[in-house]
């Protein structure tokens, strides 16, 4: 403080039109203004883009190195006809590899480009029939799960005691840890008479069946699979419709219920169209996370992390289970499939994705 | 209740109406605690089933008389000394799993900030350019960066190391995104102001960004720490055997986390043992649910606000 009175006391003049000289009054005060920051200080000031670089660094480089190079590897991998991954020789980077002029072939032959792993991949049964499974899993319970979520949602919204233990209850399964309850859902459809599921459909004269194990049929396999996907998913979808139904305009009910609107045209006509924002985020992220259904999968037949069902294991196979049933494989050009079936499921996602962006163009209301 | 009285003729409308709310909410009540329940059923399933011994378990399943209570006859603690024993190793399971999410969270959390701040406040070249091509990446199944993560992972030498359980995976496209966002929501005044009071970039980002964007780092903080619980797929392949550090130094010490080493019951000696691999299942879920209990508020809100499903 002192000091600044001292320096105040420096007298700088008005300017003759009687306008202030503020950069000499500023100095005066012991403030420079930029000008003369540049000419009288010898002190270096770091430029901004280089502090904008030193905080993205360490980022960037796991980034790039585990993100931005792997999607570009994968991709070239899969058009590489003849690559063998020999394990820790030397031979991973494709890119770098082919530039360097690396071997990396079990039969150290020149690499061959193409899409012969497209090929193999199109024509192998297993990959053919995880696809049928993926589509069939995300046909059914996707839609399944939206559309209870959404009652369930707009139940909870209509009621005004308990709303929050009962909101806490239904947001209980999302954590929780999939491949725990995957395991409780095995042994609660076991097969015996005293299967906690076998016990339940008994009141209704049904006999024991077998759900999961090697002699269940493929479609008591999919009851506990979509059943699992529910009880899984639901969470999730409640929580964000219950935020959607928060932010609709109460007026607009009030309204609708002095027309004399009845309950379904009012959740037609208001809540739908209201909430469509939320419906459509929902439907992208749960089509996306449907086609990469694995570890729910796994976790309900319990013969471990390469068990899908059935007796030869593969039953209900899903894509993602396809491609890491390859990542650590040893047999001939095994990444090379995997990186093809990766590059598939990447172009169905991004189809999935673009239809549904262009359906909400006429039904999404914003 | 006195506004709608306002609009029937009639008390026998009035009390018709009255009926028919009463009657609907009785039906939602219904409805919701029937789904509860469902919603309900597995928890209770588990925790009943822990605690009874495998005896009894075995012959209420062959009986077809399997009850969800405990009794005399069925109660047992013998399972908990279980989860300690032979390739049941939750001790380690624990200890590994609470190593790489403290780890792993602190990595994405700095990072994020980092990188978050930079794309937010700082101006340089090339930063929208390299910000659409980092949020094109969030598009691209994960398992494509994991078919050659994979192998680069060995080729570095990480296989069965915490290396690979932590690093790999750490930075996030999606927070730095989520974060960015809170960032940006930050008035410039605010910055312009402490540049005047004499703040740098960083020391603005330490003393008014990050105490303003809390909440954000919180909710990054939780879902982080969930997301490291409960990881499978990575985990599973890069690391399930015996940490290759401490084996050079002749110690053995697997690196299974809680659900690897979950899974890996279904094939082990418990494989046959179910009240065992449900009690597993219990002690995989309850620090879950502890944390959950504890950071409810947040954790509630944070999910719905960045809508991510872990």
């Amino acid at each position: 403080m002192d000091n600044l009175e001292q320096k105040t006391n420096v007298e700088v003049l008005p300017n003759p039109d009687g306008t202030m000289n503020w950069d000499a009054r500023l100095a005066s005060l012991g403030i420079s203004t930029k000008k003369e920051l540049k000419t009288r200080s010898h002190k270096w000031i770091m430029p901004e883009w280089m502090k904008g670089w030193i905080a993205l660094i360490p980022a960037l480089i796991f980034l790039i190195l585990f993100m931005i190079y792997p999607i570009l590897n994968t991709f070239i991998m899969s058009f590489c006809n003849n690559f063998y991954w020999v394990g820790n020789s030397g031979s991973s980077f494709v890119i770098i590899n082919y530039i360097a002029g690396i071997q990396n072939t079990r039969a150290s032959t020149e690499l061959s480009w193409g899409i012969q792993n497209y090929v193999n991949v199109l024509k192998d049964p297993v990959f053919i029939s995880a696809l049928g499974n993926t589509g069939l899993i995300v046909i059914v319970s996707v839609p399944l799960t939206i559309i209870v979520g959404l009652l369930l949602a707009v139940c909870l919204n209509a009621i005004k005691p308990l709303q929050g233990f009962y909101q806490t209850v239904f947001f209980l399964p999302y954590v929780t840890n999939t491949i725990a309850l995957g395991m409780v859902f095995n042994a609660m459809f076991s097969s015996g008479p005293g299967g906690l599921f076998n016990m339940l459909i008994s009141i209704f004269g049904v006999s024991p069946q077998h759900w999961l194990d090697i002699n269940a049929s493929k479609w008591n396999m999919f009851v506990v699979i979509v059943i699992y996907s529910i009880w899984n998913g639901i969470a999730f979808k409640i929580l964000v419709f219950m935020s959607g139904l928060a932010a609709i305009d109460k007026q607009y009910y009030d309204a609708a219920r002095i027309d004399g609107s009845s309950k379904i045209t009012i959740f037609r006509r208001i809540t739908v169209p209201l909430l469509s924002p939320q419906i459509l985020y929902i439907t992208i992220t749960s089509f996306i996370g449907a086609c990469k259904s694995y570890s729910q999968i796994i976790s309900l037949f319990g013969g471990g992390s390469r068990d899908f069902g059935g007796v030869d294991k593969n039953t209900w196979i899903t894509v993602v289970g396809y491609i890491v049933k390859l990542i650590d494989s040893t047999a001939d050009s095994a990444q090379g499939r995997g990186a093809a079936g990766c590059v598939i499921l990447l172009a169905i996602v991004l189809v999935i994705t673009l239809v549904q962006f262009g359906v909400s163009k006429t039904r999404v209301h914003y | 209740m006195a506004e709608h009285e306002l609009y029937f003729a009639t008390d026998a409308q009035l009390r018709a109406y009255k009926i028919r709310k009463i009657i609907t909410q009785v039906l939602l009540y219904g409805f919701l605690t029937l789904v509860g329940l469902f919603i309900i059923l597995p928890f209770w399933y588990m925790i009943i089933t822990s605690f009874k011994s495998t005896n009894a378990f075995e012959n209420e399943e062959l009986s077809g008389k399997l009850v969800l209570y405990l009794n005399s006859t069925n109660f047992s603690f013998e399972q908990f000394q279980k989860v300690f024993q032979g390739s049941f190793n939750f001790g380690s399971f624990y200890l590994n799993t609470v190593i790489v999410a403290v780890l792993s969270t602190t990595f994405t959390v700095v990072t994020t900030v980092l990188a978050a701040f930079a794309f937010a406040r700082v101006n340089f070249k090339g930063k929208d350019v390299l910000f659409t091509i980092l949020l094109g990446t969030m598009m691209v199944p994960g398992e494509m960066m994991m078919m050659t993560n994979y192998q680069t992972t060995v080729q570095f030498g990480w296989y069965n190391t915490f290396a690979a359980l932590i690093l790999v995976h750490g930075v996030s496209v999606f927070y730095i995104f989520y974060l960015r966002q809170t960032f940006q929501q930050i008035p410039n005044e605010l910055f312009l102001a402490a540049k005047v009071d004499g703040y740098g970039h960083f020391q603005y980002l330490w003393k008014c960004m990050i105490p303003i964007a809390m909440p954000t780092i919180v909710t990054i903080l939780i879902l982080s720490l969930m997301g490291a619980w409960n990881a499978y797929i990575w985990p599973t392949l890069i690391a399930s055997g015996e940490n290759s550090v401490l084996a050079k130094m002749g110690i053995s010490h697997s690196m299974l986390l809680v659900s690897n080493g979950l899974m890996k019951q279904f094939t082990s000696e418990f494989s046959n043992d179910t009240p065992a691999r449900i009690t597993g299942s219990l002690f995989a879920t309850v620090p879950l649910f502890v944390f959950f209990l504890i950071f409810r508020k947040y954790i509630m809100r944070g999910i719905s606000r960045s809508g991510i499903k872990g």
